[in-house]
């Protein structure tokens, strides 16, 4: 049999594919708290009022918020809207499989991802204070997958 | 604080010197398969001294604890052998004048060392000979005053001048570490500033605990150090004057500063400022309080570290989408990335010869200290582990000390985190002994010169 170049690629394409969903639903069996890196779970979570989440979690390396966390940050640029007497300080963390200071810069850069987000639903700059702390207050003191997903997350906590 | 405070060291008069002679020579370049057999006789003290000294420092046999910091230092640079004290024929203070280098050669040593402490006017005279056995010859002699309670740095002296003589190259022994010791449970971790004798007396705490402390590191001129606290909850550099205690806010930052380091000539601090999400590098002058801007990317620079002409800055950027290294001119331009392997690089350091970067990489789950040439090249992976990082360089740059963290189970236990060093030769890794367990260390330069 003779394949031309684009179809052996394609056929390359396709085993790739195979394996990685094969990956992905080995990892999904071993952690269903965990979808495509991000922490989905609940365990951790403190609540700000009924309904509103204090936290939101952030793939290995990444600042870029999911939906989950923009839904939760939404409830609580709602929740802060109707409260407007509370500050708040935003606490940005990573987990330990990284250097120290570049995990300072990242739990900054997370952060600021909520805090960007709470200012676009109306919550002023002025009531918004952040802080990293990289990787020195884990919530999670595991060394495995899961205490990491925990770990790398913004929470809202109020500053009054 | 003035148990900081040093004495200074005078040499007194250098009895014999002579570069004549070049016999016994040690490679530091070819690690450590064959290392030296030395023999380091007990300092020989009379009587007198050794009463005095047991009344003043409470130090019973000073000659021969001077003996063993010097045997100790030896040991640990992994080139040297220093033989068993028990095989020793002849007396201290016979070998001291003339040794019987039948005797010396008999049990294999190659090197003696012997020596004199004297106590004269509440202070401490201190000689030593550096013997070549095989050429039946003196290579080295001298002699330092001090005063008693400065009697372990004479060790370290002494061991300098051995390792010089030997080696050809400057030693790191008359060196302390700075650290952040570290207690409890992972995710309430105290944290404390600490400083130590590069061989681990003398440990001394310099903050309390009350706020996270992170990254010291020395002023390689004088006495300061830099380091990132949270005090009132405000990460901040502060710069910290080890002699007196007076410690202050490193320039007036509307943000975190962290990651920083001085300049070579100690005049300046690099850092970096994290404002709205993105981390960019600056520098502030510290006798006219200029602050300057060198990096502006909307990327995360930090971790710059200076070449030892200033004339270069290595720092850690993710520009590239990943974490990697950069080399640019000390004004931020040219800015070029030099690491190109597979993996994440981080914690760039120049070294004090100039010549190469050590840096931590993040590969596959595992982390590695390793060196690279300035432009990239010549990557060397020296160890590899579960979790290690930010090495500092010893002032020869001979050798790194990183720390490393152990893996923990899901209730936290089993979590440590120690000092390690490791050759730029790859051979001769060990840990460093801390009283508590210990990060971020950063090796001083040396105290004496």
């Amino acid at each position: 049999m003779i394949f031309n170049k684009s179809t052996y690629k394609l056929i390359l394409a396709s085993v790739f594919a195979l394996l990685l969903s094969a990956c992905a639903q080995k990892a999904a069996k071993i952690d269903s708290q965990i979808q495509g890196d991000v922490y989905t779970g609940t365990d951790t979570v403190e609540y700000l009022a009924d309904g509103v989440p204090d936290r939101v979690f952030f793939a290995t390396n990444e600042s870029v918020l999911t939906t989950a966390s923009r839904d939760t940050l939404r409830k609580q640029a709602a929740w802060l809207r109707k409260n407007s007497d509370i500050n708040v300080v935003l606490e940005g963390h990573a987990d330990e499989r990284g250097t120290r200071e570049y995990n300072l810069a990242l739990g900054e850069r997370r952060a600021n991802a909520a805090k960007d987000y709470l200012m676009t639903y109306g919550i002023s700059e002025n009531r918004i204070s952040v802080i990293s702390y990289g990787k020195e207050r884990p919530v999670d003191s595991g060394s495995n997958p899961l205490a990491w997903s925990k770990n790398r997350r913004s929470v809202t906590v109020k500053a009054n | 604080m003035k148990k900081f405070k040093f004495i200074t060291l005078i040499i007194i008069g250098i009895i014999f010197h002579s570069n004549l002679y070049a016999l016994i020579e040690v490679d530091i370049t070819r690690g450590n398969l064959n290392p030296l057999p030395i023999a380091v006789s007990s300092l020989y003290s009379d009587k007198e001294t050794t009463e005095a000294f047991k009344k003043e420092v409470k130090i019973d046999k000073i000659g021969e604890e001077i003996s063993l910091i010097i045997e100790n230092n030896l040991r640990t640079t992994g080139l040297f052998n220093p033989l068993e004290k028990k095989a020793f024929l002849q007396k201290p203070d016979v070998a001291h004048l003339k040794p019987r280098f039948e005797d010396w050669s008999l049990i294999k040593s190659q090197a003696l060392i012997t020596g004199k402490v004297e106590f004269q006017d509440e202070k401490v005279r201190v000689e030593f000979r550096l013997w070549d056995v095989l050429a039946a010859k003196e290579i080295l002699a001298l002699a330092f005053t001090t005063v008693p309670n400065n009697w372990r740095r004479i060790g370290h002296i002494i061991s300098d001048k051995i390792y010089e003589r030997l080696t050809g190259e400057k030693g790191y022994f008359d060196t302390r570490i700075i650290y952040v010791s570290e207690e409890g449970p992972k995710t309430k971790r105290v944290k404390k500033l600490a400083i130590m004798d590069q061989d681990g007396f003398n440990t001394k705490y310099l903050t309390l605990g009350n706020e996270l402390v992170l990254t010291p590191r020395f002023n390689p001129t004088n006495q300061m150090v830099t380091y990132l606290s949270y005090f009132k909850n405000l990460p901040r550099v502060y710069l910290l004057d080890i002699e007196t205690g007076i410690q202050e806010v490193v320039g007036d930052f509307p943000g975190m500063t962290f990651a920083p380091r001085f300049s070579p000539d100690g005049k300046k601090i690099i850092m970096s400022f994290a404002k709205d999400g993105n981390s960019d590098i600056y520098t502030m002058n510290l006798e006219n309080r200029i602050v300057e801007r060198i990096t502006n990317h909307p990327s995360i620079d930090t971790s710059p570290s200076y070449s030892p002409n200033g004339k270069f800055i290595t720092f850690n950027s993710d520009r590239s989408g990943y974490q990697q290294i950069y080399v640019m001119k000390s004004d931020g331009s040219k800015v070029k990335r030099i690491s190109f392997g597979n993996g994440l690089y981080g914690t760039p350091v120049w070294s004090p010869r100039g010549d190469l970067i050590a840096f931590t990489k993040l590969h596959k789950g595992k982390f590695y200290i390793g060196v690279m040439r300035t432009d990239g090249t010549g990557e060397r992976l020296l160890t590899e582990n579960y979790y290690q990082e930010a090495p500092s360089w010893s002032p020869n740059g001979r050798v790194l000390i990183f720390y490393r963290e152990t893996k923990s189970n899901s209730d936290g236990e089993g979590f440590s985190a120690k000092l390690w060093s490791i050759d730029l030769t790859g051979y001769n890794e060990r840990q460093v002994i801390t009283e508590t367990d210990a990060s971020d260390p950063s090796w001083s330069s040396l105290l004496s010169n």
